[in-house]
């Protein structure tokens, strides 16, 4: 194994791996990440692979099994370059005609090709759809040139190029004052500057110091991290040595959720690779930095995302937060000055410090510059990763990107910053994306996770989803957060089983401030936002569950009854098999009955209905 | 319980208190749950109390201290399975397994758990059978899917 030893070495190799490249006549870029995988991804991968062999094609066509191409709803994904032709929905059954008539005939197979839910037109390449079109893609870019398994890859795109730079000639105050004037802020949800960051644990006393990368991503409906660390580790690891460069740390940790295996794999490959190449270990490309790093897995504990229940966490201990009078830039791992950012604020330091503070400043806002990525979910029609300058609007995340809604109901709200976030009702979407905007609205960017609600959302079922949560999740140390957040989902619970009364609506904001001046770290301290921001912005419908007792959405199962509409119903029998508690009765081809005492309001035979029939009130 | 495989675990991180929870993790992938004798070697080679080994094998969720079933259930309940109906498929295997999140059917063949986001949310709402994710999950697949594994049981059983 050659070992690079300094800048020359690492520029001969990838001008080596560059010009082997360029022999390369067609790729073939397969989706690989969790996401394509659920899909059976790795069967089209090997039968694509098998083909290419069988026809002999293997000097002149690359496969490249990549991480998230975030589009994972038209899983598995393929592109072909470099005509950039994209496919969808493929299968293992599917590779030998895509070899046989694609690449060898350059003909395209119209049923794999996309379809613009909103136009209904067919879409031939990847960048007129217009899901990626309208994006801004500067971090998810790469996902598509590098195999996470392939520091190769890695290198041949400029990787590590940023890192010896700046091992090379630029002094840790410069470092520190490049990422401070990007105005690069920490993209796990605090928002803090990440240059100041650097500077207050630079100017820390001691030699013993580390980095951390908190891919303890938490929030349910984000995956942005996971994407990112899967698909290309080594730019997240590249940030973190420049970060150990300019505060002085010689040890790291990757701190990943063992919920993503995957992520947990190809950071521990690239660290391999590194080590193999002689990029971690002691003097690094010759210079006076010796760096290592390793990969702690999380025990699927959601307050480990905190800073300091996460360094209590790599510590091997219960993943307890500590009050932060002392800051964990000065005494934060094993009680030594640590910087911690999550892996988005990591990934995007490589570029800053190649392309300059100026270029990252270009996007954005006033308060928050560069670019944001955000895991769109929930019932919209494009779901996936998108990408974005800070300061794009929700309207044009929602609608332009994500196309609207799934299910024909009327979008409703977004909800944004997971548990610590709020609901923003379709009247604020023209709101611009950045962490102030956000904040003001009551609600919060975190991390990036946006759940798109439509009409048949109940908001105070989303409530209480939350408070179940963070009462699931509290970790029991204070006691705001323990009691205070058990006490307001006892009273959300009451609401949606019609036990509510005029007089809870008062308390409830009393016990959010409560909660939220107490409790110990963030989680307890923004635990009550999704209640407030509801409260806020959808009083009508608690009013509905509290004066009228009507669910509006048909969710809360205590307010709504099942019956069965006769003039729809064909008597098929699906929702007498469908139905788990043996609640609904009839004869074949007879107008069925759902029995009253015995219905759990599932929802498990509307589901399953082909007639639409069964109706909720 | 074999003592070669612990010692497989063990390597390399014998007093070292830090490597607790990764160690269980590894235990827990081994065993399918963490076995108390486990616990007990555990404390001595890492030298950490054992009442400490314990608590941390119950603060975090990934760790269970009772054997698992032969198929493990894993409902994402995450917000974006949530609003496209996680619920419904927690009311399935409920109905039709008759056991709560975190427990296991009599006969040891199910585990039913429940997990706050895989990642996976775009294809939402999904469950995970034994660490394979399905998605688009629906209650009549999920019924289907437990049906199966009954339905193959039943004849292994017959085939002897």
């Amino acid at each position: 194994m050659v070992k690079i030893k300094n800048p020359r070495d690492l520029e001969t190799l990838r001008v080596k791996i560059q010009r082997e490249r360029k022999k390369i006549h067609s790729t073939i870029i397969m989706c690989g990440g969790t996401g394509c995988q659920a899909s059976q991804s790795l069967a089209v991968i090997d039968a694509v692979k098998n083909q290419i062999d069988r026809q002999g094609l293997q000097k002149n066509v690359h496969v490249r099994a990549t991480g998230c191409h975030g589009f994972c709803e038209q899983g598995p994904i393929m592109v072909i370059e470099p005509e950039n032709l994209f496919y969808c929905h493929v299968s293992a059954k599917d590779a030998q005609e895509i070899v046989s008539k694609t690449l060898l005939k350059g003909e395209i197979i119209e049923r794999f090709l996309y379809v613009d839910p909103v136009t209904g037109k067919k879409i031939r390449t990847e960048a007129e759809i217009p899901f990626y079109k309208n994006q801004d893609r500067q971090l998810l870019a790469y996902s598509k040139l590098v195999d996470p398994k392939s520091i190769d890859d890695y290198i041949a795109t400029g990787g590590y190029e940023a890192l010896a730079k700046t091992l090379m000639g630029i002094a840790p105050e410069d470092v520190i004052e490049e990422v401070r004037a990007s105005g690069l802020r920490g993209r796990g949800g605090g928002g803090f500057p990440t240059g100041r960051k650097w500077f207050e644990c630079w100017e820390a006393p001691g030699d013993e110091k580390y980095v951390i990368c908190n891919a303890d991503e938490g929030d349910p409906g984000a995956y942005m991290d996971r994407c990112l660390l899967e698909a290309n580790p080594h730019l997240v690891i590249e940030g973190m040595m420049i970060g150990a460069w300019a505060v002085g740390a010689r040890q790291g940790y990757i701190y990943v959720r063992h919920e993503y295996p995957l992520a947990v794999r190809h950071a521990r490959y690239a660290i391999h690779q590194m080590r193999e190449y002689g990029l971690l270990g002691d003097n690094i490309l010759g210079s006076s930095f010796s760096f290592d790093i390793e990969v702690a897995r999380g025990g699927g504990a959601f307050v480990c995302g905190e800073s300091t229940a996460l360094m209590a966490s790599i510590e091997g201990k219960v993943g307890e937060p500590r009050p932060k009078d002392i800051h964990t830039v000065k005494e934060g791992l094993w009680d030594k000055p640590t910087v911690l950012n999550n892996v988005e604020t990591w990934a995007n330091v490589p570029s800053i410090m190649l392309k300059g503070s100026k270029w990252f400043a270009s996007k954005g806002t006033k308060g928050s510059k560069g670019t944001k990525i955000f895991a769109l979910t929930g019932q919209v029609k494009n779901t996936g990763l998108v990408e974005v300058a800070m300061g794009t609007t929700l309207n044009e995340i929602v609608f332009t990107i994500g196309g609207g809604s799934k299910t024909g109901k009327a979008v409703k709200a977004v909800q944004t910053g997971g548990p610590s976030g709020g609901c923003l009702p379709v009247g604020k979407f023209d709101l611009p994306v950045d962490f102030d905007a956000l904040t003001k609205a009551g609600s919060m960017m975190g991390s990036g996770g946006m759940v798109v609600m439509d009409e048949g959302t109940c908001m105070v079922d989303v409530a209480k989803y939350f408070l179940t949560f963070l009462q699931d999740e509290s970790c029991g140390k204070c006691v705001p957060c323990r009691l205070g957040v058990d006490r307001m989902l006892e009273i959300v619970t009451d609401i949606t089983e019609g036990n509510g009364r005029p007089e809870h609506i008062g308390l409830l904001e009393e016990l959010a401030e409560t909660v939220r001046e107490g409790s110990l770290c963030a989680l307890g301290k923004t635990a009550p936002n999704p209640v407030l921001s509801t409260l806020h912005y959808f009083f009508d419908e608690y009013v509905a569950h509290v004066e009228k007792k009507r669910c509006p959405a048909g969710v809360c199962k205590s307010l709504i009854s099942y019956t069965i509409d006769p003039e729809k119903c064909e008597g098929c029998g699906i929702c007498i098999r469908a139905c788990p508690h043996n609640a609904v009765k009839g004869e074949k081809e007879k107008t069925h009955i759902i029995n009253l005492l015995e219905c759990r309001k599932c929802g498990i035979c509307i589901a399953e209905c082909k007639f639409d029939a069964i109706m909720v009130g | 319980m074999s003592t070669t495989s612990l010692n497989v675990v063990l390597k390399g991180r014998r007093s070292q208190p830090h490597q607790l929870i990764e160690v269980l993790q590894d235990i827990q992938d081994l065993y399918g749950y963490i076995p108390a004798d486990a616990m007990k070697t555990v404390a001595q080679e890492l030298g950490v109390p054992l009442i400490e080994v314990y608590r941390v094998a119950c603060f975090y969720k990934a760790f269970s201290l009772k054997p698992r079933g032969e198929h493990v259930i894993t409902v994402c309940t995450g917000t974006a399975c949530h609003v496209r109906g996680s619920t419904l498929l927690l009311d399935q295997i409920q109905g039709q397994l008759r056991i709560q999140p975190g427990h296991t059917t009599d006969d040891g063949l199910f585990t039913l758990e429940c997990v706050n986001c895989v990642g996976a949310c775009a294809l939402g709402p999904i469950i995970a059978h034994n660490g394979m994710y399905e998605h688009h999950m629906t209650p009549g697949k999920l019924r289907k899917i437990i049906g199966d594994v009954y339905v193959t049981k039943k004849e292994e059983s017959r085939h002897g």
